[in-house]
């Protein structure tokens, strides 16, 4: 027996122990590891057994073969083109008929396109709100209201209004500063109750949660892709694509001394979109 | 019994010429050449992996409360959807390695067929006759592309759930229909229940039927047009060297099949690939608060994130009117690159006025140009997908993030720049000089007169053969 007969020989019965080792695996059980590990050997020995069988031992030489012509004959060309046009003639003869096919078809296709509208509401203003309103209170994620001196100085903590914990859109985020820190822009200077400032989490680049907050800087980072937002300076981009301020949510304290939103965001969270600024 | 049934056959259906043509078929031997077949063998283990799959995965976003074997998400509120994906790594006996098999050869997809795209740029493979098998083929590029994304965003993960996100965001930035075609894709604004579903039917039937389809286009005009080959000796325009189907080329392209397959297999076993259950669910009490760090897609999608965080902040404003920034690097940027891509054969051919039909392959080095702009955009993508993972390379290089971005962003001018030069320079270097070497010194000939003395005969200056001395 020749070398390339032993070692096709050998790739063959390890494929086969391999094959029925998977199936003892499986009965045992089950294990990914040797599960893919045998899969592997069990495929693998048959292919490289065709693949040295094909090489080694087929023995055959380079051939050649004639490459077609691609193109058609002229005449046969020829004959396609007038039996087409042949046939195109029998319909464009009726005029009349012709015209109302295509007012027929053109109707159809005009149809077709509603059920297109079905997929999805029509976009209004739902990019313009969030489920914020007026005297809303912040809660937790866990539904708890925040008190105007519960978080720290440099703490921070993802806030929802009460009642709509699953409002994807309304996810702010409460950040507490030193209350002469921040610098509010002309109107927003009542927003911000004892340092306590709350910006929307989604970023305004793309929408991806703004996490990472460094205090030492007083930035919000986005983890996605960069964006770098100013948290004393109104939530102002100062690196990354991103263009626009995190939009700010008023803030006030209510009778029980809980934090309370006094309005929804004034501008659209999130990614732009065409009409945003209308 | 096999005659009996080739005759059985035949008497119904006819076709033993046909069939002897193709037995004997002649298919050109390169290694490269096997690059497209990879894709093929990929995609049928997608197939097979992905089908398995289906009759676990329930692509829902019902809420429902975990209880299973993995316990740290033992009770934690998360849809259907990510659940079965738990219940097909931890309890659906061989589910796991099916699971990962078909994100591995799914990756491994994406991969042979941009090598394949490579191959096929590089060697002039697309031009003439074969421009429409190119445009075809660059629309299963994207095609594969998308179903990838929307693979991997079935599972309703955290890390998913970020990149359908910023799908969303792409789509909303498109001016005037933005916000609509956003809404009509997702059901409704992001996250809408009616994502999961719909991204479902797509990913396991719109698409891959579109894929198969023009597959077997693709595979038939290679059929039609015969495979293109390498010049070398006895090799022309009009001829066709190599191996026969039937069973050479057969033996070897199964044994391909076989170990392309085993490959993923040991992948898919051993090495670990979106591990969901590590991520957490999109939609649960976690993801509210939850922190979302180095968020990275697949690697094909990789350029196009690091497009988005190269991209610096500008955007359009007039009036009231915006085109939002994502709109440069997301839509407008793929845009180009794949106008650029459909449009090459007949650019290409337009620039060279090389309007002829060609079966023998170019050499990368015999097209400078070509070369050097395929290098380029490489590199360009390139640039893009490392800068994909900024995050993380500023962690591991201890560099702030913002420096990394603007050394990408000279980056991605700069070194396609660099590339086209370099390239071009090298290929006509390997060219060799541009004319043919000067002509040898004239040889004499030498004979000896009949009266003992020498003659120098030099009339013929040969310019071929070997002077043998008589």
């Amino acid at each position: 027996m020749s070398r390339a007969v032993t070692r096709i020989a050998a790739m063959l019965v390890v494929s086969t122990l391999a094959g029925l080792g998977l199936g003892v695996v499986y009965v045992l059980g089950g294990q990914p590891q040797w599960e893919g590990a045998l899969l592997a050997v069990s495929l693998g020995g048959i292919g490289l057994a065709l693949v040295l069988w094909a090489k080694a031992l087929f023995g055959e030489a380079e051939e050649v073969g004639e490459r077609t012509v691609l193109p058609s004959e002229p005449e046969p060309r020829a004959e396609f083109v007038t039996t087409l046009e042949r046939g195109g003639e029998v319909f464009a003869r009726r005029h009349v008929l012709v015209r109302l096919l295509a007012a027929a078809g053109g109707a159809l296709g005009l149809a077709a396109l509603f059920p297109l509208r079905s997929l999805g509401p029509p976009a209004r203003r739902q990019l313009f709100h969030t489920a914020w309103r007026p005297g809303s209170r912040l809660v937790t994620e866990a539904g708890e209201p925040i008190r105007v001196d519960q978080l720290p100085v440099g703490g921070i903590l993802t806030v929802f209004p009460e009642g709509r914990v699953d409002a994807d859109d309304s996810a702010t985020l409460l950040i507490r500063v030193e209350p002469g820190a921040l610098r509010p822009r002309p109107g927003r200077e009542e927003w911000s109750p004892d340092g306590n400032v709350a910006y929307s989490k989604l970023c305004t680049h793309v929408g991806c949660p703004v996490g990472l907050y460094r205090e030492t800087t007083h930035e919000l980072l986005c983890p996605c892709h960069q964006s770098t937002f100013d948290v004393l300076d109104g939530a102002r981009p100062v690196f990354g694509p991103a263009t626009r301020s995190l939009p700010q949510l008023p803030l006030a304290v209510d009778r029980d001394g809980y934090l309370v939103a006094v309005d929804d965001f004034p501008d659209p969270v999130g990614p732009g979109f065409w009409n945003m600024g209308r | 019994m096999l005659r009996g049934l080739l005759r059985w056959v035949d008497d119904r259906l006819g076709g033993a010429r046909f069939g002897t043509s193709v037995l004997r078929r002649i298919f050109p031997d390169h290694w490269s050449f096997m690059l497209g077949e990879v894709a093929l063998y990929c995609l049928v283990v997608l197939i097979a992996t992905g089908v398995y799959l289906t009759f676990f995965f329930e692509p829902s976003v019902r809420e429902v409360v975990y209880d299973g074997p993995y316990e740290p998400l033992d009770g934690v509120t998360m849809s259907a959807a990510y659940r079965s994906a738990l219940e097909i790594s931890f309890e659906v006996r061989a589910g796991l390695v099916m699971r990962q098999m078909h994100h591995w050869a799914a990756l491994l997809f994406m991969a042979s067929i941009v090598v394949h795209l490579a191959r096929v740029f590089f060697t002039g493979a697309f031009r003439r006759p074969r421009e429409l098998n190119w445009v075809i083929g660059v629309t299963l590029l994207v095609l594969a592309m998308f179903n990838g994304f929307l693979g991997y965003s079935l599972l309703d993960d955290l890390l998913s759930g970020t990149g359908l996100r910023v799908a969303n965001a792409i789509l909303l930035s498109i001016p005037v229909l933005g916000p609509d075609l956003a809404f009509g894709f997702f059901g409704g604004e992001f996250p809408a229940d009616a994502m999961i579903p719909r991204f479902y039917v797509l990913h396991v039937l719109v698409l891959p039927a579109l894929i198969v389809a023009l597959l077997s286009a693709h595979l038939a005009m290679v059929w039609r047009q015969k495979h293109t080959q390498f010049r070398g000796p006895g090799r022309t325009e009009d001829n066709v060297v190599g191996s026969r189907l039937w069973p050479s080329y057969a033996a070897k392209s199964v044994g391909l099949f076989f170990i392309v397959t085993a490959v993923i297999a040991a992948l898919g076993g051993l090495a670990q690939i979106n591990p969901v259950w590590i991520y957490g669910p999109f939609r649960s009490e976690l993801a509210a608060a939850a922190v979302t760090s180095a968020s990275q897609p697949d690697w094909y999608m990789g350029w196009l994130d690091g497009a988005l965080r190269l991209m610096p902040g500008w955007e359009i404003r007039v009036r009231g009117f915006v085109v939002p920034n994502p709109f440069f690097p997301g839509v407008l940027l793929p845009g180009v690159v794949f106008t650029l891509l459909y449009l090459w054969p007949f650019l290409e051919a337009r620039v060279t006025r090389d309007h002829e039909a060609h079966h023998l392959l170019d050499r990368p080095r015999d097209a400078p140009v070509r070369t050097a702009l395929g290098t380029a955009a490489f590199s360009f993508f390139a640039v893009l997908f490392v800068a994909g993972s900024n995050d993380v390379l500023a962690g591991s290089f201890e560099v702030a993030p913002e420096t990394l971005t603007r050394v990408f962003r000279v980056a991605v001018v700069g070194v396609p720049v660099v590339a086209f030069l370099v390239t071009r320079k090298l290929c006509r270097d390997l060219q060799g000089p541009p004319e043919r070497p000067p002509a040898r010194p004239a040889r004499h000939r030498v004979v000896r007169r009949p009266d003992g003395g020498f003659e120098v005969l030099d009339e013929e200056p040969r310019d071929e053969g070997v002077v043998v001395p008589p």
